[in-house]
């Protein structure tokens, strides 16, 4: 009952602030996190002390997102100890972190795997080592643990007031649109079934591995939405979902993004759109590849400046918290840190590396999580799901940190809420620079359309800022030629981050990394398995 | 007389419009399906009006005292409308749509007499066209008021019951202030008078007992006396008594019936405990109602008896309630056990105890949080408090109504590991009724029940394993937490059964 009466009065609240005669509660506490943009933005202007100290390995890796976490984790499988990881952060994980309160673990940034396909092999051998995919790895559709797996209900869509189950709009749309979408969905289908002559996947993830017809690679030079229009789509819904699938994967609309990057989103995955995920999000894969490298990760640790010898690499580094530096000399140099950064730091960058880096666009993202008393309520429509997302708003939604918890009683959660800032740079730069409050308003704005009560219900809102979150697949960006300078296995240094991908996903960070490190046993004389 | 007689069009206007959302939003409330029901109520309505405007025309005599005798049976009718159609809903009393648009066509009729006999008094005094802007005017300001007021303070605030006898007692004022400005050009006073009181009266009282009302129409619903009902923090609880028939209801569904759950925990317990002669330490997950432990307790070898229900308020409620008591036997008081509260997936993953009978008595899975726990993931989870020898037992809904339900129970528990053994037995509160037994060992019905029972007896026990073909078994797949295809059969065949 008690419920109820909290219920009748909030609305009540609501009907009164309506007529004006009553203030919104008081904000949420909470922080404002984010990359350590102080210490990274001290590289447009180098002015670190000099090195008292040089340590010698035979493998350096900057960066410890998934690509540098992946990099070390195939060394290390491979009975290679003697390397380096250099993170700037305080914890390795990259846009995979996580945060944790009295109430849940929950993400600070990418939070689902969808199952990989079979060419991802080392992204499943991952899966197999942590326990979570079982049985024979390279089966088409492979056995994985429950626990992992997206519990039902998946996902649902708020519009025209109603929860509506599944995130193709249907609610009110007619059955000539909706016959639009099925058209686009066995189109979608004949590209994933796809091969080239040489067998390869039209779309496949690895990006690497997919096919090189001339006629599917000029899908990246026309935007998403000039594709759809091309084919002849006028559905609203199915515009709308394109550009969801694109703010969501690659922080740009679909009108930003390229044909090729956008249909491999729909075309590279077999998965049938189920994803693995935990209430820390993709932090447990980030801490599972962590695991092989410990002892071997050196936090508060800024690269600032790379000196490519014939022999060896000389990489100065900052250690922020002892504020003072130290040299590294490596045999083997492997760079897993974002790509643009490289002109500030590499004392001698290749041209074709600065003109391949002129032009890229990296997407910024916010990500809120709000501590929740109790679960939202649904007014109307199917219940909370994991992923919940609004159909009128330009924000991505929210998930629900306790879903994959066995839980029968409902009680109090962590909803965490994701914008990609796509809008164009002027507007974007402004809005990344926006403070907790304004944030925490904006949030509460967006979720009190299906939630009146969000506010009364939050305890506690916490702000993530990641300002360069994700590099856009803008028209060009994937086959125009430049990014392949990052994929070449030069001597002495490789390349290990998403970014040479030029697709900001698990997968892809994962091969990068892998497929560095083993270009590096190579190179050392080191004998391995092929995990790729 | 001219600004009197407007301002009562207003209000007029307003109890007519009032009337008609009352009546669509009761019937959306009652039978579902907003949209026929509004359309149909507000369509009998507008027609019924236009009867009336015909009918006016056969309104004669003195047209003050037409108009005060119609506000007055305007404001008796809706007045009473919203409470005389849920009580007839609640008791079944007779034929629920005839009356709500019989109602509707009356109250329609009437209103739609007000308007044309208004125009026809003040025609005396005022030119036909300032006549129809004024009068006309006035209606449609009292409609845009009311229907503005009806969503967002009268409906959730004094609800429906009250909102109508609100409008009635307002018809029924402007009666009374017409009669009083109006009394110079009236004969029948004394007459019109006692309407006015008899009619304000009746209103007025049940405006004040509406909330009595409503929770005695509501008792209706249950047909039987209600001696105790609240609301936990996790769901409604009601215990009615009719005769000496106790039943439990949760969350308006029946849980036993003090005539035959005595069938219901002897299939639930003896089958699988009279089965493993050296049991010692029971759980039971659900099953806060102490049945489930009295049956256990007849076996002297138990040692240790672990109950974990969710909700305190029922734990609580059958150790001290004399009347609940006397059905558990003082189960909940036994020494041998210990009663948590607690979530059972939560209090399963953090404990590390062993036991060799498990009584898993839940809710039927009518949703994704119920659903859960009759999933592969669950009774994996719950193996890992089994030991080798033991067994659990799991109420699994009707194999007779929820054929495929009870037979994805079934798929589960083997997908997850265990041997299962299904049977039923007729429980005449809830028909045939499905449990399923499942452990490490394949399952001998035993050659005797040791304790005193009623229902289950050695020689009846292996028809129960028996499934004749209306509840054969049917291919099902696992209930896993990712897919969740049980919640989604058992919506289906539960329906199904419900629809007819």
């Amino acid at each position: 009952m008690r419920r109820r009466e909290f219920l009748a009065a909030t609305s009540a609240a609501a009907a009164l602030a309506a007529c004006g005669s009553k203030a919104a509660p008081p904000l949420p506490p909470g922080i404002m996190s984010g990359a350590s943009d102080a210490l990274g933005h001290r590289l447009r202007k180098p002015d670190f002390p000099a090195p008292t100290e040089t340590r010698r390995v035979a493998v350096a890796i900057v960066g410890g997102g998934i690509g540098g976490l992946s990099a070390a984790w195939k060394l290390v499988r491979s009975g290679c100890d003697d390397f380096l990881l250099l993170e700037m952060e305080t914890e390795a994980g990259g846009n995979s972190r996580a945060g944790q309160n009295e109430v849940s673990a929950h993400p600070l940034g990418a939070h689902y795997l969808p199952l990989p396909p079979r060419e991802a092999r080392a992204t499943r051998q991952l899966l197999t080592e942590l326990g979570v995919l079982q049985g024979d790895p390279d089966a088409v559709h492979p056995v994985y643990d429950e626990k992992y797996l997206c519990h039902a209900p998946q996902e649902r869509l708020y519009t025209g007031g109603y929860w509506q189950d599944g995130l193709w709009p249907t609610l009110g749309v007619p059955k000539t649109e909706r016959a639009q979408y099925t058209r686009f969905q066995d189109h979608v289908a004949g590209l994933r079934r796809q091969r080239d002559p040489a067998g390869r996947r039209a779309f496949a993830l690895p990006l690497a591995l997919s096919g090189r017809d001339a006629e599917l690679l000029a899908l990246d030079r026309m935007t998403l939405r000039d594709w759809l229009l091309r084919e002849g789509y006028t559905a609203p819904g199915l515009f709308w979902l394109a550009d969801y699938a694109c703010r969501d994967d690659y922080g740009t609309s679909a009108a930003q993004t390229s044909a090729w990057a956008g249909l491999h989103y729909f075309a590279c995955r077999d998965g049938e759109g189920q994803v693995l995920t935990a209430p820390e999000g993709n932090a447990w894969l980030a801490r599972g590849l962590a695991r092989a490298a410990a002892g071997r990760v050196q936090q508060n640790a800024l690269a600032f400046r790379v000196e490519q010898g014939k022999r060896e690499s000389v990489c100065d580094v900052y250690l922020a918290a002892e504020k003072r530096s130290v040299r590294v000399v490596a045999r083997e140099l492997i760079w897993a840190a974002p790509l643009f950064l490289i002109p500030h730091v590499f004392v001698t960058p290749r041209p074709e590396w600065l003109a391949a880096i002129r032009g890229a666009e990296y997407a910024p993202w916010i990500v809120a999580n709000l501590t929740l008393a109790a679960a939202p309520q649904t007014r109307a429509g199917h219940p909370l799901a994991w992923d919940n997302v609004l159909y009128d708003s330009p924000a991505l939604g929210y998930v629900v940190a306790t879903h994959q918890q066995l839980r029968y009683a409902p009680g109090p959660t962590v909803l965490t809420w994701y914008r990609a800032l796509h809008e164009e740079s002027a507007s974007r730069q402004r809005r990344l620079l926006q403070g907790h409050a304004a944030w925490a308003e904006e949030v509460l704005a967006d979720l009190s359309v299906p939630h009146p009560e969000i506010r009364e219900l939050t305890t506690r809102i916490d702000i993530h800022r990641h300002a360069h979150a994700m590099i856009r697949p803008l028209p060009g960006r994937l086959w125009g030629g430049a990014r392949q300078a990052f994929e070449l296995d030069r001597p002495g240094i490789r390349f290990a981050h998403a970014d040479a991908s030029g697709l900001s996903l698990f997968e892809e960070a994962n091969y990068r990394g892998v497929l560095a490190a083993e270009r590096t046993l190579a190179r050392l004389g080191v004998s391995f398995a092929s995990s790729l | 007389m001219q600004r009197p007689l407007l301002v009562s069009v207003f209000i007029v206007a307003s109890c007519g419009l009032a009337y008609e959302l009352i009546a669509g939003a009761l019937a959306s409330y009652l039978l579902g399906d907003s949209v026929m029901q509004f359309s149909t109520v507000i369509g009998v309505y507008l027609f019924a009006m236009g009867i009336g405007s015909w009918l006016s025309k056969h309104v004669v005599g003195n047209l003050l005292v037409r108009f005060i005798q119609i506000e007055l049976l305007v404001g008796l009718l809706g007045g009473l409308s919203a409470g005389l159609l849920f009580l007839l809903f609640t008791l079944h009393a007779g034929p629920f749509r005839f009356t709500l648009y019989g109602l509707v066509l009356l109250i329609g009729i009437l209103v739609g007499l007000e308007i044309p006999l208004i125009m026809r008094i003040l025609k005396r005094e005022v030119a036909f066209k300032d006549l129809v802007a004024q009068v006309l005017t006035f209606d449609y300001i009292g409609a845009l008021a009311v229907s503005v007021l009806f969503p967002l303070l009268l409906a959730p605030h004094l609800g429906l019951v009250r909102s109508a006898l609100l409008f009635g007692l307002l018809n029924a004022l402007v009666a009374a202030w017409a009669l009083w400005l109006f009394r110079a050009q009236i004969g029948t006073l004394a007459a019109l008078r006692a309407q006015c009181i008899a009619v304000i009266g009746l209103l007025a009282i049940g405006f004040g007992f509406a909330g009595t009302f409503v929770s005695l129409a509501e008792a209706n619903l249950y047909n039987e006396d209600i001696v105790h009902a609240e609301s936990s923090p996790y769901q409604r609880i009601v215990v009615t008594r009719w005769r000496d028939e106790t039943r439990l209801y949760l969350n308006h569904n029946l849980q036993f019936s003090s005539r035959d759950e005595y069938r219901y925990h002897e299939a639930l317990v003896h089958p699988g405990l009279a089965a493993l002669p050296g049991a010692r330490r029971v759980l039971v997950l659900g099953g806060g109602d102490g049945m489930a432990v009295r049956e256990i307790l007849k076996y002297p070898q138990v040692e240790s008896i672990t109950l974990v229900d969710l909700d305190p308020r029922m734990t609580e409620l059958f150790s001290q309630s004399p009347m609940l008591t006397e059905l558990n036997g003082g189960a909940l008081a036994s020494r041998k056990l210990a009663i948590i509260n607690a979530d059972a997936l939560q209090w399963l993953e953090q404990s590390q105890e062993m036991f060799d009978f498990v009584v898993v008595d839940f809710p039927d899975p009518s949703n994704h949080s119920l659903g859960k726990l009759y999933s592969t993931a669950f009774y994996r989870l719950l193996k890992q408090h089994v030991a080798a020898t033991g067994r659990i037992v799991v109420q699994a809904t009707s194999p007779l109504y929820a054929r495929e339900s009870f037979w994805t129970v079934v798929a589960t528990l083997e997908a997850a590991g265990w041997q299962a053994a299904p049977y039923h037995a007729l429980v005449p509160s809830f028909g045939e009724w499905g449990y399923i037994l499942a452990g490490q060992l394949e399952y001998r019905p035993p050659t005797t029940i040791p304790v005193a029972t009623r229902f289950i007896t050695p020689d009846a026990l292996p028809a129960l394993f028996h499934f004749p073909a209306d509840m054969a078994r049917v291919a099902a797949e696992p209930n896993r937490l990712d897919n969740q295809n049980l919640v989604r059969v058992f919506e289906r065949e539960w329906g199904r059964v419900q629809a007819h």
